[in-house]
């Protein structure tokens, strides 16, 4: 080994403490890097691949009834790869032990095993047997809810009669990765069923011999998708489609394509902010550590090393540091990314996820922290190479005192010295102190972000449970139903107030641009569940017209007073042309209010309600609930605290499970910038202190001179680090926030005091490590040499 | 004041008006304030003078490790006060080695390593070992500078310096921090480097008793050489006292 390799290897052991201080910082920023990209890149190819794999269609096209003899028009439509039929219903399947039906979506499976359009994932047992029409597949996630397993029996309501069918297989499709009950955000397995079987039995079931309900598209690469449902509607027009529509607006990938845009915000926000404090550190640090070596690269630069030769050599040790830490970085974000993918395959029914390391990622990380190493190396290098070895063998010249600050005060003479010192260490050399305020001041603004990133969560679920919705539960009615249910909801024994809403599907249309949505029509002035604006005033229903989200008015371009069509997507699907009446800023994604009568005036539905949000007397929960199961129009409860419950979970577990390992890393970051400030400043002090000590001051006062210096380095960087921390918040919240969900920076005292004990304690825990290498410290050659 | 004779019909260093001034206006200071020298080919040149006198001063533009702020210096001929960085550093590299008083050894190099750390970049070095055994440190050779004293630290030291087989060797103060033996020890060491390589060996010291090992003795006051002493006879390091 060559001698400049021996002496970075050792130099490397002598300072491995702070070196693991730094890459610790460096490589949290590439694993959160790492992490946050590498699970956009997992979920987007295994989505693809499973779609891929099991052909699931581009285009939807359902239909109240149609001739098989259609389909070969439909296969004649430009763009088509691929056509098929099918038949889809709506049953209910009847458990015993269940209060409620639950209701389950029916399809048919093809005749033959040919490759097919929305292929299933066999799980557990076999396929059907189409020619045995008492042969039934069930979706996996459900079975294992309820324990059905292959050879159990269930017993079906299919239109209108009760039927025993055997399960024979249970199975997992890409049509249903993710799927919420109408009006939930949260998957329930045990009240979401998919039953598979044989098309000929259904088909009968159904009065659909000879006939479909429903078409499914495959397109040709390069196809003009929109050309393609327009020929669709077209064709199917006679036979009653409420239209046909592409894989995007299909809910399952919508809210997996969601949540994928949402990580992928996440992942492009947060980690540059961890990476950039990173940076900072390691710049710092590094050039530093090159500045500390001053007496060495004289003496190197004495024996006739050029400042290439010498500049490589410090460059080497920067760098091996660089790049160990984003090499721990990159295990770390794996391994963290690889223990996530449980979380997600809970809600998001997929056959494999794989966690990817994304390259990319890891590549950038890599060069960010070797580029910002090799700056911070390289111009405290240049300083050194601007003196010349006769120099910068010398100890630095004293800097000059005389023109600074003057401790001649009458207040001044009556501190001690060592008090004095810390003060003369701090006025006189401002620069040097800056680096470090920035420094700890960064590191706690990220734990103080992470903080109120904590809060934020809590308050968007008190926001939603709480003020949007005051209501102890949402009843869903089985299809729209009429206004009576409401009346009959009021006289249940407890029930304190109802206030119906209707959710009615619909195409915004202003001109060539629209926007596929949903109207949510509410009574007036409602109390239980509101429409809030951004400032959570609740915005007014004019008795006509629309109010949209700001949003929304922008994809449509639409301002007050302009006119826009709606498209509705139900009963007899009228398009009809309504006045923007307001434009407020929601909350939550891009919602659109009208008032309940004017809506339904409008689409000629009128009555016809969605749904009803209810308040109970309390201690009369058990009653109302029990009396509302036996209601033949409702659908489903959804009560208050259950569904908190389920919201709190998925912040928990889903992507909001990420603020956790972030937190826990800005807390790793500050406490590696305190150590590294209070090391650094060991270092630059060893001399004077050990100067000290042979004055015949004691270990307590050397210590209390240079932890003096690093208390007051905190004190100021306390309030510079709330102020950078509540604006990393707000970065930090925007890339958190989802159409689902907003994440609103809240003012958390709380989360302000907790910050600041987590510096205090980082500096304290840093001052006695540092104190104790001090104590260890040979005062008489700290006098002569460096080390 | 004068340097009136030359005892080899080689020189080493010719030295004119060299000034050296640290910072500017009211706070400057004149460390060399017009020295005039010659040092001949394969002498022994002892500086002797108060603290702040200038000795260091020379020594370092002489070692091409500072600059001088006016004057020239001629090594063989070249001049080193118009060479640029590279030049320096190549100057250094190929015709210099230095002896400090604090040894300045690599703490985190072996003895060895030390000395490898110069015989790896110099165009014919003796070996390390070779080295080593000339200052009689052969046993200790994969020691590290923490486990040897003070005079083995700077025997290493000497062992770095000569390894690279320099014309020059500049050494300054090298038995300031050593006791009286182990001095003479080290004063044996540069004469015994002097006589069988033939290298002009360069001298700072405090201790008046070293001038009598050197051909030229050099003395300096206030920034500027007020005499030199040229001796007939060379004392042998043995016979220095302190």
């Amino acid at each position: 080994m060559k001698p400049l390799h021996a002496k970075l290897m050792r130099d490397l052991w002598r300072i491995k403490a702070q070196a693991m201080a730094i890459m610790v910082v460096i490589g949290i920023g590439v694993a959160l890097q790492i992490m946050m990209s590498g699970f956009v890149a997992s979920l987007t190819q295994t989505r693809d691949a499973y779609y891929e794999r099991h052909q699931l269609a581009d285009i939807f096209a359902p239909v109240v009834r149609a001739p098989n003899y259609v389909l070969g028009r439909l296969t004649e439509i430009s763009g088509i790869r691929t056509v098929e039929t099918r038949i889809s219903s709506i049953a209910s399947i009847n458990l015993a032990g269940q209060d409620s039906p639950i209701s389950a979506r029916l399809l048919s499976l093809p005749l033959n095993g040919r490759r097919h359009l929305n292929e299933v994932r066999l799980s557990d047992g076999r396929f059907p047997n189409v020619q045995r029409p008492e042969e039934v597949m069930l979706l996996e996630s459900f079975a294992s809810a309820h324990q059905i397993v292959p050879g159990d029996r269930i017993e079906v309501t299919l239109n209108g009669s009760r039927r025993q069918f055997d399960v024979v297989g249970t199975a997992q499709s890409p049509e249903f990765i993710y799927f919420a009950a109408p009006g939930e955000l949260i998957p329930d397995d045990a009240r979401f069923a998919v039953i598979w079987m044989g098309r000929p039995a259904l088909a009968a079931a159904m009065n659909l011999e000879g006939a479909f309900n429903e078409v499914l598209v495959s397109l040709l690469r390069g196809a003009n998708k929109n050309a393609v449902l327009d020929r669709l509607d077209q064709e199917l027009e006679s036979f009653g489609t409420p239209g046909a529509f592409g894989l995007e607006d299909f809910s399952s990938d919508r809210f997996l394509s969601e949540e994928i845009s949402g990580l992928a915000v996440t992942a492009s926000t947060v980690p540059p902010v961890f990476m950039a404090v990173a940076a900072f550190l390691l710049y710092i640090v590094t050039s530093r550590m090159v500045r500390s070596e001053r007496e060495e690269i004289g003496l190197i630069k004495a024996f006739g090393y050029s400042d290439t030769e010498v500049a490589s050599h410090y460059l080497q040790l920067v760098l091996i540091i660089a790049v160990m830490g984003a090499a721990l970085g990159c295990l770390l974000g794996v391994s963290l990314g690889r223990a996530m993918v449980p979380i997600y395959t809970t809600y998001y029914k997929l056959p494999f996820l794989i966690f990817r390391l994304e390259v990319a990622s890891f590549v950038s990380g890599m060069l960010i922290s070797i580029s910002v190493a090799s700056l911070g190396g390289f111009l405290a290098l240049k300083g050194i190479f601007r003196l010349t070895p006769a120099e910068a063998m010398r100890p630095p010249t004293p800097p000059d005192f005389s023109k600074s600050i003057s401790f001649q005060g009458a207040l001044i003479r009556r501190l001690d010295q060592p008090t004095r010192m810390v003060l003369r260490r701090i006025l006189r050399q401002p620069w040097r102190m800056l680096g470090a305020i920035i420094g700890i001041s960064a590191g706690m603004a990220l734990s103080l972000a992470m903080l109120i990133i904590y809060d934020g969560f809590d308050e968007a679920i008190d926001q939603t449970f709480n003020v949007i919705d005051r209501s102890d539960a949402t009843v869903s009615f089985v299809s729209n139903a009429p206004q009576k249910v409401l009346y009959e909801l009021g006289r249940l024994s407890g029930v304190e107030h109802v206030e119906p809403v209707r959710f009615v599907p619909v195409v915004f249309r202003n001109g060539v641009r629209s926007y596929k949505g949903t109207i949510t029509g509410l009574g007036p002035e409602p109390v239980l569940n509101r429409a809030l604006d951004s400032d959570l005033k609740p915005i007014s229903l004019p008795k006509e017209g629309i109010v949209l989200s700001t949003p929304l008015a922008d994809i449509l371009s639409v301002s007050i007073g302009d006119d826009l069509t709606l498209e509705i997507r139900e009963g007899q699907q009228p398009h009809v042309v309504t006045r923007v009446a307001g434009i407020a800023d929601s909350l939550l994604g891009s919602p659109a209010f009208m008032d309940l009568t004017s809506l339904s005036r409008q689409i000629r539905t009128p009555g016809h309600l969605s749904g009803a949000f209810i308040s109970v007397e309390d201690g009369w929960q058990s009653s109302v609930y029990a009396a509302l199961k036996d209601m033949p129009a409702v659908a489903g409860i959804s009560q208050r605290t259950e569904a908190e419950r389920a919201f709190q979970k998925v912040m928990d577990q889903g992507a909001g499970s990420a603020r956790f390992i972030m937190g826990f890393m800005a807390f790793a970051i500050t406490f590696g910038i305190v150590y590294n400030v209070a090391r650094v400043a060991q270092d630059e002090s060893a001399r004077d202190l050990a100067s000290l000590r042979v004055m015949g001051f004691s270990h307590a006062e050397a210590v209390f001179v240079l932890l003096g210096e690093l208390a007051v380095v905190t004190l100021i960087a306390i309030p510079i680090g709330l102020s950078l921390g509540t604006s990393f918040s707000h970065i930090i919240a925007a890339g958190f926030s989802t159409d689902l969900y907003q994440i609103p920076v809240v003012f958390a005292p709380k989360a302000y005091g907790s910050s600041i004990a987590v510096v205090v304690f980082a500096t304290a825990f840093s001052g006695w490590l540092v104190q104790r290498g001090i104590r260890r410290t040979d005062i008489t050659l700290a006098l002569k040499s460096r080390e | 004041m004068a340097n009136d004779a030359a005892i080899s019909p080689k020189l080493a260093f010719e030295v004119e008006k060299l000034t050296k001034t640290y910072g500017e206006g009211r706070s400057a200071v004149h460390a060399l304030r017009g020295a005039d020298l010659e040092v001949g080919d394969g002498e022994i040149v002892v500086l002797l003078g108060p603290s702040g006198s200038g000795k260091s001063t020379l020594l370092n533009i002489l070692g091409g490790l500072d600059r001088a702020t006016s004057g020239s210096v001629l090594f063989k001929s070249q001049n080193l006060t118009e060479m640029n960085d590279r030049e320096l550093t190549l100057y250094r590299r190929r015709h210099v080695g230095f002896v400090f008083q604090f040894y300045n050894l690599m703490p985190s190099l072996t003895a060895r390593e030390n000395v490898e750390l110069v015989t790896e970049i110099a165009e014919n070095p003796i070996t390390a070992e070779e080295a080593l055994s000339l200052v009689g440190l052969t046993k200790r050779i994969d020691h590290f500078p923490a486990q040897l004293s003070g005079g083995e630290q700077q025997r290493v030291a000497i062992a770095r310096a000569i390894a690279k087989q320099p014309d020059v060797l500049f050494c300054d103060e090298p038995t300031g921090a050593l006791d009286s033996t182990t001095g003479r020890a080290v004063l044996r060491v540069l004469q015994d480097v002097n006589e069988a390589l033939g290298t002009t060996v360069l001298i700072i010291t405090h201790a008046a008793a070293t001038a009598a090992m050197a051909d030229r003795v050099i003395h300096f006051a206030d920034g500027q050489i007020n005499k030199v002493e040229l001796n007939e006879v060379r004392a042998s390091a043995e016979e220095i006292h302190w």
